[in-house]
């Protein structure tokens, strides 16, 4: 009780502070008020209500009449400023979309749809069609989304539930380091010591213990689609283990404290009150590391050994969209040549947004009927 | 089975600041406790150490003995899991599992212990939605509805059912009301008179009508200390200790 007349004593020591000071205090007391800033307002001390309505008021008064016109401007300004970047990224998105089906006609007029279902890769016949490249892309990124989705996940959960806090910031900045190392030096990395790895050791093996499966069999080169998959599965586990990190870490602690008040363990509160509420976010994480996957170009054609073919086998080269585009743009001389990589360009354009809009609705038939303000 | 709470000497501490001294308390079987106190005065605290809940935060440490029955909640061998599955809780902020349906939610926990039986599981579900007078409105959607879809009112009664479905022996109660309105209160505080007739029930609150109204015993708790433990109606009528008094008519708090 005793420090609450204080905030009214210093405000009235503005105008003037001895004379309310008494009154005002012992007015507090005697009603036995207990809260402060509404109550002093209504509070009928002399002086002490017209100073705290009248002050702010007075100060507003005069700021916003000098910053009336000039908001209303700025206001204008801004809306244009935003409506224009919204604009321009659409519209280069589909100049890019634009120029891709122009450059590509050539091609599709003289392959149509075939060329989706082709297996020749002719440049001296002019004879192409982008199914071993397709298939290449999608491939790859499926052996990478395999092998790096649990890996992230368990990483992400390591360093949210598990890691003493002590190193949880180091461990989480290097996961994230792993990111923004230019694909080119993973490529050189896979090049000198990966392929080595696989064709020595763990190609062998696979052979021996899963060739049965007829995904692990044939020459070992080490170069080759497990070699490209591998490098996209490390290339592309630091975006999903980042942004699985931080989709646990919103899960709410109301949340972990519901399971494990009602006898959970570790692993299970895990499953039943992290992961569970955590799965669209970590859906658009393996999105996002999947969207990488498909564009990564230099890493991948330094390792997959650029045959465009199509094997069962794990072991075999392949190429990708994105890697064939890259390797023979420079050397692609006649007009089809050209056009059919263009058009390469732009399935993988097709290919991207196809898998992103099935991916959207998978997120929205998983969070369907859950009202967002879990998440 | 006697499952009265008996606490000896509880001391807990968050990092180095000390936020209970030397707790001693004894309540007694299939009644209702409430713990009033300010804020910050160790009240919720002191039942989340009951549970061993307090030591899943960070930088936490509790000593001291706090008997339930015939275990001694942080005895040697004694895992706080086991502790849990025996001691139930609600929490302030109702908070359903939001990816599960209605029924899911109220059986997590037996699903938790790997209980086969469908049939019993559907019994064990009623009977907890009952208990939680939540039954009558959710059960034509019993599997449809998640639980977040409930109203605040509906979701904590839900998680009253959630924590009963395991059959506990005590159940602990964090200010299970405050985030509520009037009429769902007046719900909560109902079942809580029913529940005390099976469980043993302690209820944090800082509604002292609602401690007058619910419990037979209440303690009242100040800076870590607890300052007075009696029958409700002597701690509201004559409280023996000053502090109490001038809590309870409202000198400050």
């Amino acid at each position: 009780m005793h420090t609450l007349p204080d905030p009214t004593a210093s405000g009235d020591s503005r105008s003037d502070g001895p004379r309310s000071d008494g009154p005002g205090s012992d007015g507090l007391r005697s009603d036995g008020l207990r809260s402060d800033a509404p109550e002093t307002v209504s509070n009928p001390a002399p002086g002490n209500a017209p100073l705290v309505a009248m002050a702010p008021g007075t100060q507003m008064g005069s700021r916003s009449r000098l910053t009336a016109k000039e908001s209303v401007f700025a206001d204008g300004v801004f809306r244009s400023a935003v409506t224009f970047c919204a604009i321009a990224l659409v519209a280069s998105v589909g100049l890019i979309v634009y120029e891709l089906i122009i450059q590509s006609h050539l091609s599709m007029s003289k392959f149509g749809f075939g060329f989706l279902t082709k297996q020749i890769w002719d440049p001296v016949g002019e004879d192409f069609g982008a199914l071993p490249f397709i298939f290449g892309t999608l491939v790859s990124a499926l052996v990478a989304l395999i092998l790096a989705v649990p890996l992230s996940i368990g990483t992400a959960l390591f360093l949210t539930e598990i890691c003493p806090r002590v190193i949880r910031p180091i461990l989480s900045m290097l996961v994230e380091l792993l990111a923004a190392i230019p694909s080119v030096i993973y490529g050189l990395w896979g090049y000198f010591v990966l392929v080595p790895v696989l064709r020595l050791h763990v190609e062998p093996f696979l052979a021996k213990y899963m060739g049965w499966t007829g995904l692990f069999s044939g020459r070992m080169y080490g170069f080759g689609m497990l070699a490209a998959g591998t490098i996209l599965a490390i290339m592309i586990l630091p975006i999903i283990a980042s942004i699985t990190r931080e989709v646990i870490m919103a899960v709410p602690r109301q949340q972990r404290e519901a399971a494990l008040a009602l006898g959970a363990t570790k692993w299970e509160m895990l499953r039943i009150a992290v992961l569970r509420n955590a799965r669209p976010g970590i859906l658009g994480a393996i999105i996002l590391g999947m969207g990488r996957a498909f564009g990564e170009t230099m890493a991948v054609t330094m390792l997959i050994g650029n045959r465009a073919e199509i094997s069962k086998s794990l072991f075999a080269p392949g190429n990708t969209l994105a890697s064939v585009i890259a390797n023979e743009f420079t050397e692609a001389v006649g007009n089809t040549y050209l056009s059919a990589l263009v058009e390469m360009a732009l399935i993988l354009f097709v290919l991207t947004l196809i898998v992103n809009g099935l991916a959207g609705l998978l997120v929205w038939s998983i969070t369907r009927g859950t009202p967002r303000a879990l998440a | 089975m006697d499952a009265g709470i008996h606490v000896k000497d509880l001391n807990a501490w968050f990092g180095s600041t000390q936020a209970l001294h030397g707790i001693n308390i004894d309540m007694p079987d299939k009644q209702s406790t409430a713990i009033i106190g300010p804020s910050g005065c160790g009240k919720s605290t002191f039942v989340r150490c009951l549970n061993r809940m307090h030591e899943t935060l960070p930088d936490t440490r509790v000593d001291g003995k706090v008997t339930v029955g015939d275990m001694e909640i942080y005895g040697k061998g004694v895992s706080a899991v086991s502790v849990r599955r025996r001691i139930g809780m609600v929490f302030q902020k109702p908070n359903p599992f939001p990816t599960m349906s209605i029924y899911d939610n109220v059986a997590s926990g037996l699903k938790l212990n790997g209980y086969p039986n469908r049939s019993e599981l559907d019994g064990i579900v009623e009977s907890s939605l009952k208990k939680a007078a939540l039954w009558e409105e959710v059960k034509d959607d019993l599997k449809k509805k998640s639980g977040a879809s409930l109203s605040g009112g509906q979701q904590q009664r839900l998680c009253i059912a959630r924590a009963l479905a395991v059959e506990p022996d005590v159940l602990l109660m964090d200010e299970p009301a405050s985030a509520l309105d009037p009429i769902s209160t007046s719900k909560i505080e109902d079942l809580i008179f029913e529940l005390k007739k099976q469980y043993t029930v302690v209820i944090v609150t800082h509604n002292m009508q609602q401690a007058a109204r619910v419990a037979e015993f209440t303690a009242f708790f100040l800076m870590g200390n607890m300052v007075e433990f009696d029958k409700t109606e002597k701690m509201f009528t004559k409280p023996s200790d000053k502090r109490t008094e001038d809590y309870i008519t409202g000198r400050f708090g």
